[in-house]
């Protein structure tokens, strides 16, 4: 097996039979599930990298009580975009960079079921990020309305919000094409042998979420082009003058809001469900219940939107319906967080970087997920909606969830992908920075919230003064800790040691099983067979 | 080859589904009207349906405050009574006197709002300007009733009242019927 390869350095997985195109047309016109995995990956970090400078910009204002650096309409602007490049640039396509590398490999797939919609889907996202950026340069600067694009404020927006808008469609359109790829290649081409219950739990968590986004992501696009039509079409669904109501756009948007949630969790939990297996050395404890688990998650994130407007004005039993349902969600939260500790539990542990990771989204996920429980309850929401304490909650579940989810996948996969080792003693380092500094940032915000700082202001009260100082500091650490992630990547291709066969000890996929390392930029031509 | 076939086949299904979900959420728009109107949430600009305590409660005094404001309309509004005393249960009706000193002619329509917002439900609108739009030509003004019953159910601890309306201009609706309309 290893003879087959021998490699050049530089970028990339070389094979002794690949005829790829050479170039820039082999970036551009590709149809190779890894080449687009890839693009997808990078093309994440990059806004992960544009959206973190507005992070920065956003904490550098609030490092002291007053305005110093930016005016509030920018502020505004860089709190929008930052929601929206890191939710749908940053994060989701990480996932989805996932997805393409991974699923064909760990179902014995030769590539994904539609190559050159896959090509579409990716080459989508550029042009929309690039409306995303340009709109800060409208007259009248970006649209300051919230990740949320909540109606009156969208409606009367200036130009700017007319570009958010055919961002939010195209990136709709990619994900949806996307999806329906992923959904194809699992349901259709999984190599003889692999049934539904064997694939590996990353495979289920995605056709979960593709689901889930075939079917919200048009709620989404209605909802931004009912916005789109009272802005100029002298439509009045969001238009309280006209007979229509502002409410409405929050109920639709959550109805889409709250399974996009899980949209990016389900598949950070496929990602730690394949790790921490490899690193207990031990198959994944109840795998039944975890795919039954992700499945209610999925099915429930539909019942549950409006805990999210608990102060927009509803009877106090739809509160009671919304507050139950929601508290509901923790049952099978819970069995999937009891299944890792389990997985864990008399296995033989280590700890290198994607175990490290892995571990630090499972403390501070759960710690995200018992401050949305807080959050869930409909008194206590009512006193800390629009807080710095809900800013904290979703920081935990997105950084320290899908995030850290994503770095333990990288680090786990990128032998496999690159046939380098990164270096484990900076890995070390990048998941103590980040783990540090993410705390440094976000845990003094719940104290912040609970306070009572609002959220989505430039400038606050004296009292807030210190833990505002703190969390800036944190986020200028977690900040520079990611260029270190850069590094690392960047010199694991170009001059990392080459990687074992097998790298990890534990690792059962056929990613790791049935293809050399690194991955052949064709694989499972003819199918595997799966005993 | 058969494979390709199904693929074609699953993702025909998948786009189908997608464009019906996208159907879906314009169709959460008459759902939620439906379901606003059935449980009577925000029913601020439709007369109230039926008032069950008219017994009227001499006991009680309420102060009810009026507010008027135009939202970027060149738009002359304000009440003729700041403020009235009515006893719950009792028919009360108050006026307002609106004029555009604006260069074109306007479809408005004014929108309530209370404070305290839970005392809304308890003021009944059997009459009210903002049920219809109103257009006004330039220069033309008019005096505009309201007639309300407070539910005598009002909970105690409510001794004051604002009722607020703002006008909003209606884009794109017809003016020239300002002539005949605005009986309000």
């Amino acid at each position: 097996m290893e003879a087959a390869h021998a490699h050049t350095p530089g970028y990339g997985h070389d094979d002794h039979d690949a005829h790829k195109p050479s170039g820039i047309k082999r970036w551009v016109m590709s149809t190779n599930h890894k080449d687009i995995g890839t693009m997808y990956l990078w093309f994440s970090f990059s806004m992960f990298l544009v959206g973190g400078v507005m992070a920065l910009i956003i904490r550098s204002e609030l490092f002291q009580p007053g305005l110093q650096i930016v005016q509030p309409d920018f502020f505004n602007s860089m709190i929008t975009y930052h929601g929206l490049i890191m939710v749908f640039g940053a994060i989701m396509p990480a996932f989805v960079g996932f997805a393409n590398w991974l699923i064909p490999m760990q179902v014995g797939a030769p590539d994904m079921a539609f190559p050159r919609m896959n090509n579409l889907s990716f080459w989508l996202l550029p042009p929309a990020a690039l409306l995303l950026i340009v709109a800060q340069f409208m007259p009248g600067g970006g649209a300051g309305v919230g990740w949320t694009l909540y109606a009156p404020l969208s409606t009367q927006a200036g130009p700017a919000m007319d570009l958010t808008i055919f961002a939010i469609h195209i990136l709709g359109m990619s994900s949806i094409m996307g999806s329906i790829n992923i959904i194809t290649t699992i349901l259709n081409m999984r190599a003889p042998g692999m049934t539904l219950m064997k694939m590996p739990l990353f495979c289920w968590t995605w056709l979960i979420t593709a689901y889930l986004l075939v079917a919200v992501m048009p709620v989404l696009a209605g909802a931004v082009t009912m916005t789109l039509t009272d802005r100029h079409f002298g439509t009045h669904f969001f238009n309280a003058a006209g007979g229509g109501d502002p409410v409405l756009y929050q109920h639709i948007f959550w109805f889409f809001g709250h399974p996009e949630v899980y949209i990016i969790a389900i598949p950070a939990f496929g990602v730690v469900s394949q790790v921490i297996p490899a690193f207990s050395r031990k198959p994944l404890f109840g795998y039944a219940s975890m795919v039954y688990a992700t499945a209610s998650i999925a099915i429930l994130s539909f019942m549950v939107w409006a805990h999210h407007m608990y102060t927009a004005g509803m009877p106090v039993e739809a509160q009671l319906y919304f507050m139950y349902a929601t508290v509901l969600i923790a049952v099978p939260t819970g069995v999937k967080v009891f299944n890792w500790v389990a997985t864990m539990w008399r296995g033989s542990l280590t700890f290198e970087t994607p175990m490290l990771f892995a571990l630090g989204f499972l403390f501070l996920f759960t710690l995200g997920g018992f401050t949305g429980l807080v959050l869930s309850i409909v008194p206590v929401d009512v006193q800390l909606h629009d807080t710095y304490y809900v800013v904290a909650h979703f920081h935990y579940v997105m950084v320290a969830g899908a995030l850290f989810s994503a770095f333990a996948g990288i680090y786990f996969w990128l032998p496999k992908w690159t046939g380098r080792m990164y270096n484990e003693t900076l890995g070390k380092w990048h998941f103590w920075l980040s783990l540090i500094f993410f705390n440094v940032t976000f845990f003094v915000q719940h104290f912040l919230g609970l306070a009572g700082m609002p959220r989505r202001i430039p400038d606050y009260a004296l009292q807030f003064a210190e833990f505002n100082a703190i969390s800036s500091i944190g986020a200028w650490g977690f900040g520079l800790a990611q260029l270190l992630f850069l590094y690392i990547v960047i010199k694991t291709i170009t001059s990392g040691e080459k990687a074992p066969e097998k790298p990890w000890e534990g690792a059962d996929s056929l990613e790791w099983t049935h293809l050399p390392t690194p991955a052949p930029w064709h694989s499972f031509e003819t199918p595997p067979v799966v005993k | 080859m058969k494979n390709e076939r199904a693929n074609r086949r699953m993702m025909t299904r998948l786009s189908i589904f997608a464009v019906a979900m996208f159907g879906f959420g314009f169709a959460l728009v008459p759902f939620y009207e439906k379901i606003c109107e059935v449980t009577g949430i925000n029913n601020l600009i439709k007369p109230a349906a039926e008032v069950v305590n008219t017994q009227v409660d001499k006991s009680r005094w309420v102060t009810m405050e009026f507010d008027a404001n135009a939202h970027g309309l060149d738009w002359d509004f304000k009440p003729v009574q700041r403020s009235v005393r009515v006893h719950p249960g009792e028919m009360i009706q108050v006026e307002f006197d609106v004029r555009n000193n604006g260069s074109t002619a306007i479809v408005g329509q004014a929108i309530p709002s209370y404070g305290p917002k839970h005392a809304a439900p308890y003021v009944k609108k059997m009459e009210c300007f903002c049920f219809k739009q109103q257009p006004l030509q330039v220069g033309e003004g008019k005096r505009m009733p309201v007639q309300f019953i407070l539910d005598s159910t009002l909970p105690a601890d409510v001794n004051t009242i604002t009722l607020s309306y703002t006008f909003f201009e209606v884009k794109g609706a017809p003016v020239a019927q300002a002539k005949s309309g605005g009986k309000g």
